[in-house]
């Protein structure tokens, strides 16, 4: 018999559908699975009695031949960076450690009207702040994956979705919900052989997350093939009052519309993705990302992106600016954690609260943005960022005149052994350098495997679209992914 | 522009987190790298650049002028870590 949780979400949605199984079984598979692999601390806290809930509903709804919603029957891994109505939500902080929301986020409560069923709250870098989810107050992710030739060493899952990313390449859910700031969906999901998509900005409401820069947070599906993507992110898309950045746009039917078929397109190759010392297996993947591309009948065409490498240096200015503003909320009086020294008035309770609250890369950042944006240094640095964003985002434009799609890798390397960058913040930062830019200019993107390294070691090829053009980067995508016929999984060892 | 240690603890102060001379002590290097590294921007020609303000053009919407929530005080207060007679309680401020 077929093993569920080795579905796709297509998959177990079309067999619950045509009665191959029922909601329940797949539930209680991966219940199963989530329960079994506690050695990855990919959850925070986890909900089978929600995933056996909604399953019971979808088969209920079936057997009484009602139309069921577009997920029925499918459980899946939310981040725990979307407030949950009645079930803790921490973004991975001690702060927020026991707050449990009495409102649900818009883009949770659109899956869950689909009939898609919760199996936990998975992990992330602390308020989603990190690139290899070592910052969680509930302790690190380990990827699934392990360096071949018998080399044991924990590796990074990526960040800042990082419990997503390893629940869904372990099997513990056939998708989850990410949030990309910088680069925290495909990022991860290039470290563990994953695909995840970040829409447009503002496609998705941002209602109900927990923010961290408001003008770059964008939640997106991960999972493990283009057409999930695709099918997921019309779910988690649409128009909501509630978000003041959120577009009043149709949400188009990005799965029918999937077609690998990319004659007519234009991809470009921004040159300046190609650094001196670009690690050659990366490198050489890119090449390969590009002949298949071409082999899909796409033309391909040099462009250039000239500002790329002002864009990190620019987010983490804007980035922390807006999360020192964001973090503000968190004094200790209306939810979260307080801690009231004897005889401590108001301030210091803001203080001391804010000091056992936060880790010590949320303080990092919360302070750099205090700074940038004080008197005196404003125009300096957040002006001139600014500025500079706007000319990032110029680059583009220019560069969509000659193309329709760029492809370039994820990220510099591999996943990296746990610890390996902790020490150094700048090393940490640099892991975004080839996601960070798309999201400074509010672009669609996605990562999709393209292939293993020397040492077994999932590698991933990212793809940039115009604005509101998803439909051709899942295209790409799905190009790629068809002429990849990436397979591989990690060896279960937990 | 480097910043030394009276700096940090007074981000620290705005950015009401406290700080042990200690951290405050080791936040001065690891600031300064971050901060040093972020002024490459300053070399940026931006002359007649204006500063971004929305990534897709969008247009502010208007909401009709009316009560749209409410009547949620408990859930309002349902995570409060000290809450009193229907209200948030914090330490005294006046003296």
């Amino acid at each position: 018999m077929t093993n569920l949780t080795d579905l796709t979400v297509a998959e177990i949605r079309d067999g619950f559908r045509a009665g191959d199984f029922s909601a329940r079984e797949v539930a209680e598979g991966f219940n199963a699975n989530v329960a079994a692999a506690k050695a990855l601390n990919a959850f925070i806290v986890e909900t089978p009695e929600k995933a056996l809930a909604a399953a019971g509903a979808a088969d209920a709804a079936k057997a009484a031949g009602e139309t069921l919603g577009a997920l029925a029957g499918v459980p899946i891994g939310m981040k725990d960076l979307f407030c949950t109505e009645g079930v803790q939500t921490t973004a991975a902080s001690h702060m927020l450690e026991g707050f449990v929301p009495t409102y649900e986020s818009t883009v949770s409560g659109k899956l869950w009207a689909a009939g898609a069923g919760m199996l936990g709250k998975l992990n992330l870098d602390q308020f989603a702040m990190g690139s290899s989810n070592e910052t969680s107050y509930f302790g690190n992710v380990i990827s699934p994956w392990k360096r071949g030739g018998g080399d044991n060493a924990a590796l990074a899952p990526g960040g800042s979705s990082g419990g997503s990313s390893s629940a869904i390449s372990a099997r513990l859910c056939p998708a989850a919900t990410g949030t990309d700031t910088g680069g925290s969906i495909r990022q991860p999901a290039a470290f563990t052989g994953i695909s995840g998509i970040k829409p447009t900005y503002g496609r998705c409401s941002r209602w109900g997350i927990v923010a961290f820069a408001s003008s770059l947070d964008q939640a997106g599906p991960m999972a493990r093939t283009v057409r999930d993507n695709a099918l997921l992110l019309e779910v988690m898309a649409g128009f909501d009052p509630k978000d003041s950045t959120s577009l009043d746009l149709a949400v188009p039917q990005w799965e029918a519309n999937l077609s690998s078929d990319l004659r007519g397109k234009t991809v470009g190759i921004p040159r300046e993705y190609r650094p001196d010392g670009l690690n050659a297996e990366i490198a050489a993947l890119w090449d390969k990302g590009i002949a298949w591309l071409r082999d899909a009948g796409a033309n391909v065409v040099d462009v250039s992106l000239p500002h790329t490498k002002y864009a990190l240096p620019t987010y983490y200015i804007i980035a922390p600016a807006e999360a020192s503003s964001n973090l503000a909320r968190y004094d200790g009086v209306r939810y979260g954690q307080r801690d009231l020294p004897d005889g401590a008035g108001l301030q210091d309770m803001y203080a001391a609260t804010r000091a056992a609250g936060f880790g010590p890369e949320v303080k990092r950042r919360i302070m750099i943005g205090t700074y940038v944006l004080s008197a005196g240094f404003y125009d300096a640095y957040y002006t001139q960022a600014q500025k500079v964003r706007a000319l990032i985002s110029r680059d583009f434009d220019r560069a969509f005149e000659q193309c329709d799609l760029l492809l370039t890798p994820t990220a510099p390397s591999a996943a990296f052994t746990l610890g390996e960058k902790q020490a150094d913040p700048l090393a940490m930062y640099l892991n975004d350098v080839f996601t960070v830019p798309a999201s400074l200019a509010g672009l669609p993107a996605m990562s999709v495997p393209g292939g293993l390294d020397s040492q077994g070691l999932p590698l991933g090829l990212q793809i940039i679209g115009k604005a509101l053009d998803e439909q051709t980067v899942l295209n790409a995508g799905l190009a790629i992914e068809e002429r990849a016929g990436f397979v591989a999984r990690p060896d279960k060892w937990w | 522009m480097s910043i030394d240690l009276q700096t940090v603890k007074k981000i620290a102060s705005l950015s009401r987190i406290s700080v042990t001379d200690a951290e405050a002590q080791a936040m001065v290097p690891e600031l300064n790298n971050i901060l040093g590294w972020v002024e490459q921007l300053g070399e940026v020609d931006v002359t007649g650049i204006q500063p971004m303000t929305a990534v897709i053009p969008n247009t502010q919407r208007l909401r009709v002028d009316a009560v749209t929530d409410g009547n949620v005080r408990e859930h309002v207060l349902a995570n409060a870590p000290q809450a009193e007679h229907g209200f948030f309680a914090v330490p005294k401020v006046i003296e």
